[in-house]
């Protein structure tokens, strides 16, 4: 089954290879359908070289987490659920990145968040999976309708809702600065940058393919796609530099130091990602040539060495049973292989030489060398310092999870040596990406036109080149020594950084306002559905109907009143309309529930009456049987009322009816009267009657309409009635329960 | 006590109402009748055997539950307009056949039919779903056990 969905992506990857040496020709792959061409919403791809390299990734792992998914689960109810969803999830990002109109971007991008919702919340017995999930969703979804916001005021300042297009003639002044500001609320709601990071670790109550995939390669590198996009065009735009560096630097700090405090290796792992995400952030959104090429090889980088450290994040969970690091002792000696991937795939991310993940930052460092940012250095100066932290938590995951720590011999219980060996289709996944890692690292031309080609179609101005491995002993070096000499030092002391970390006070964080929001939302919600459904039946009613007379009331004093009026055309049509009346007046005037409904039932049948003199068979047939079914269905209900109406004194709130019940009545008479005269269009009844026979095939004029030319309201219809029905279901089940509570309190 | 008059009288006539309905469901393009006007007279043959027998008549007489009804029916008219809409026609649009079927002679066949099964199905449901929950109110035990039923599945829900 795993395979089977693997197959997808695994043909997007062939079809991404077949386009790719056109693309990074700089020929991008553009294909357009018309969907609604009245809001200039069109399903307009385009494959230029920077989604080459999103489609690569998003493809690839996502190829490699099917396969690893096949290992992860023991069999169970859901897996072809789980599959489909991962396998839809891809299609959204895929689509999310290959969208060249703003509204498809949105739409994309909330597919994405209602994918991932169902994913995180996969193992929905468990609360805590269920109330990630809907975090998840609630932090992305209000972050994507402000960025469809922005994206509206975006189009209308560009008069073109097209993203090349956007991009070849960046709008400029007016709302632009706010359409920004909206659109990177998006963003950074998206890829868990600060304020909104929280959701990231939330997540990991998900199971670990999905952190694997949404949150190493696609998910939260969706933010950092729309970012990398918009910057060429929008960075010298007021806000945008300092709020995306200023929110970049930060997540890359406060990820860095939470991670350093994590116990469990997958919410390590989760904070270490909001940490790169920051730095993707910064390089991207400078809007400098050097940093976003820096941006792109970063992004295959963190793609390869995160996705595959969650897969080991994984496998030890699976195999261990727990993810504690303090907990976890000498596993490395019992799963070489795995302990050696982790150790290939963190040392890239901590940004080793030889390593993929050196080369990106060795690129990194040399854009803010060289930059012409004010406040460059001071950038630099944070990158050095956030990297230090990755060097240091990339160590504590190595160490933690795969470290002999001698914790036994302090009588703690531990897990490690005796874990039982994975399958090696298990460990193979991450394998191939340490594989991809390592070659990367040493032959990094192979990925070389890849990366040139996505910096060049996101900013002209990259100049072409190649990355290297080794540039010679220059100032970015000097850096690189720096940091791992900063991260050594963060992991050698790392007892007293905790001790430092623990006391410190915490602050009221983001999860608390996020917590507070929920709860006063959801208090000021009750207290608004409490004022409008207070119970009384009465009042509904009274608020609806005095609504149905009082808001068509003016267009009705405004009618002309029809001039000739026809009383009645036949003797037998006043006698039923006298009894008609006559039965009104028992129903209103019967002191006893069932025989005032059996007046209603009466009124219903004289209406069928006069529907037979008019002539209309059909409508007498199902007035006659709704008039037999409504009595009977009262009854039923009558059996649990009391047998008398309430008695009501004569005060205010019984006239208050009586003028409720008397304008209804008056309004409706006059309407009927008014409305039949007001035709201004011909009638479309004589067309009906044309066209029933030929076009449909049918003599019965009213049931062709109603199977035919207005099937669907028909449709819409018999939907209500199921509705109805399973409310019906619904409110006596919820009765029951209540009554049989009640008899169990009373029986003890 | 069950009447013995009544019971006669609604076993007599209960197949034949519920032939009527089907009868108003076939003719009802092009005479008086349709899938509403025959799932109401196939509700009412219905609202009889519970007169008679109470919801646990009903029940005896109907062996199929009053959700499955209701989404064969919704179901069955949703796909007619699918159909309709992969043929290239628009949404709910007919298409019309004749055959020539021997001993019957000539049958006019239009797609709108599934459609107006659909509406008699679920116009059925209701009814049925009517009888077994507020009918069943009161005489205890029945509901009772539907409820059980219900809340016993995977999920608890309908």
């Amino acid at each position: 089954m795993f395979f089977l969905c693997a197959l997808a992506p695994a043909a997007t990857v062939a079809w991404a290879a077949s386009h790719a040496g056109a693309v990074l020709d700089g020929e991008a792959v553009t294909s357009s359908f018309s969907w609604v061409p009245g809001l200039g919403v069109d399903l307009d791809l385009r494959l230029d070289a920077f989604s080459l390299l999103m489609v690569a990734l998003v493809a690839g792992v996502g190829v490699l987490v099917l396969v690893y998914s096949r290992w992860y689960f023991s069999p169970q109810a859901g897996l072809g659920r789980f599959a489909g969803t991962l396998t839809a999830f891809a299609g959204s990002m895929l689509g999310l990145v290959l969208a060249d109109n703003l509204l498809l971007v949105y739409v994309f991008w909330e597919l994405t968040s209602v994918t991932s919702y169902l994913l995180i919340g996969f193992e929905d017995n468990k609360g805590s999976a269920r109330a990630a999930a809907l975090q998840a969703i609630l932090v992305t979804g209000v972050g994507g309708l402000v960025m469809l916001a922005g994206f509206v005021l975006l189009g209308q300042a560009a008069g073109t809702y097209s993203l090349s297009g956007l991009l070849a003639d960046p709008p400029s002044g007016g709302a632009v600065p706010v359409a920004l500001v909206l659109v990177l609320v998006g963003a950074v709601t998206k890829s868990a940058q600060v304020p909104f990071h929280f959701w990231l670790p939330g997540a990991m109550a998900g199971p670990t393919p999905v952190s694997t995939y949404l949150h190493s390669a696609t998910m939260v590198k969706g933010g950092v796609y729309l970012v990398a996009r918009l910057a060429p065009g929008f960075a010298t735009v007021g806000p945008w530099r300092p709020i995306v560096l200023g929110l970049g630097l930060a997540s890359l700090f406060l990820g860095g130091y939470r991670a350093l405090r994590q116990h469990d290796i997958k919410y390590l792992l989760a904070y270490g990602t909001i940490s790169q995400l920051g730095l993707m952030m910064v390089l991207f959104g400078a809007g400098i040539p050097e940093a976003t090429l820096a941006g792109a090889a970063l992004l295959v980088a963190h793609g390869a060495f995160k996705a595959a450290l969650f897969m080991v994040a994984g496998v030890v969970d699976h195999q261990a049973h727990t993810r504690d690091l303090r907990m976890l002792d000498g596993l490395g000696r019992r799963l070489p292989l795995l302990a050696a991937v982790a150790a290939v795939s963190a040392a890239s991310m901590a940004g080793l030489p030889l390593l993929f993940g050196f080369v990106a930052k060795e690129a990194a460092y040399e854009a803010f060398l060289h930059d012409s940012l004010v406040l460059g250095s001071l950038v630099l100066a944070a990158v050095v310092a956030g990297s230090a932290l990755t060097v240091a938590y990339s160590v504590r995951f190595v160490w933690g999870a795969f470290a002999a720590k001698a914790l036994s011999e302090r009588s703690i219980e531990t897990v490690g040596p005796d874990v039982a060996r994975p399958p090696s289709g298990f460990v193979a996944p991450a394998a191939i990406l340490a594989v991809i890692t390592v070659v990367l690292g040493l032959a990094p031309g192979l990925v070389s036109p890849l990366v040139y080609g996505a910096a060049a179609a996101l900013d002209p101005a990259v100049e072409a080149g190649q990355l290297a491995v080794w540039h010679g002993i220059n100032p970015a070096l000097v850096l690189s020594v720096v940091t791992v000499a900063g991260g050594a030092l963060l992991f050698v002391a790392r007892q007293r950084v905790a001790r430092l970390q623990a006391s410190l006070p915490s602050v009221p964080g983001a999860d608390d306002a996020y917590r507070g929001a929920l709860t006063s939302l959801n208090r000021v919600a009750d207290a608004v559905t409490a004022f409008f459904q207070n119970g009384s039946l009465p009042v509904y009613l009274g608020v609806i109907l005095t609504t149905a007379v009082v808001l068509p009331l003016p267009s009705l004093l405004g009618a002309p009143f029809p001039e000739e009026l026809v009383a009645a055309e036949s003797l037998g049509q006043i006698a039923v309309a006298v009894l008609v009346v006559a039965a009104a007046f028992g129903a209103v005037m019967s002191r006893r529930r069932f025989p005032a409904v059996l007046f209603l039932g009466a009124v219903g049948y004289g209406v069928a009456v006069l529907f037979v003199i008019q002539g209309a068979p059909d409508l007498a047939l199902t007035q006659l049987l709704i008039e037999t079914l409504s009595v009977v269905i009262f009854v039923l209900v009558l059996r649990h009322l009391p047998d008398r109406f309430q008695r009501m004194p004569w005060k205010l709130g019984q006239g208050v009816r009586l003028a409720v019940a008397g304008g209804v009545g008056a309004f409706v008479a006059a309407f009927t009267l008014v409305a039949g005269a007001a035709r201004s269009q011909p009638s479309i009844s004589s067309a009906f009657l044309d066209q029933a026979l030929p076009d449909a095939g049918g003599r019965n004029v009213v049931n062709v309409i109603l199977v035919d030319f207005r099937g669907f309201d028909t449709l819409g219809e018999i939907t209500v009635l199921s509705v109805a029905a399973f409310g019906i279901f619904s409110l006596v089940r919820a009765c029951r329960r209540e009554r049989a509570a009640e008899e169990a309190e009373q029986a003890t | 006590m069950r009447s013995l008059v009544l019971r006669t009288g609604v076993a007599s006539v209960f197949h034949t109402t519920l032939v009527f309905s089907l009868f108003l469901l076939f003719a009802g393009h092009n005479a008086p009748g349709g899938g509403f006007v025959g799932g109401l007279v196939a509700g009412a043959a219905l609202v009889l055997r519970y007169l008679d027998g109470g919801s646990a008549g009903v029940g005896d007489t109907v062996r199929v539950e009053a959700p499955a009804l209701l989404g064969a029916g919704l179901t069955l008219a949703g796909l007619t307009g699918v159909i309709s809409l992969l043929t290239g026609s628009a949404f709910l649009e007919s298409a019309k056949a004749t055959f020539e079927v021997p001993v019957l002679g000539e049958v006019h066949a239009s797609s709108s039919l599934p459609f107006d099964i659909g509406v008699y199905l679920v116009v059925v449901g209701l009814v049925l779903m009517v009888l077994r929950t507020l009918g069943a109110e009161g005489e205890d035990g029945d509901d009772d056990a539907l409820v059980a039923e219900v809340d016993a599945r995977p999920g608890g829900t309908l």
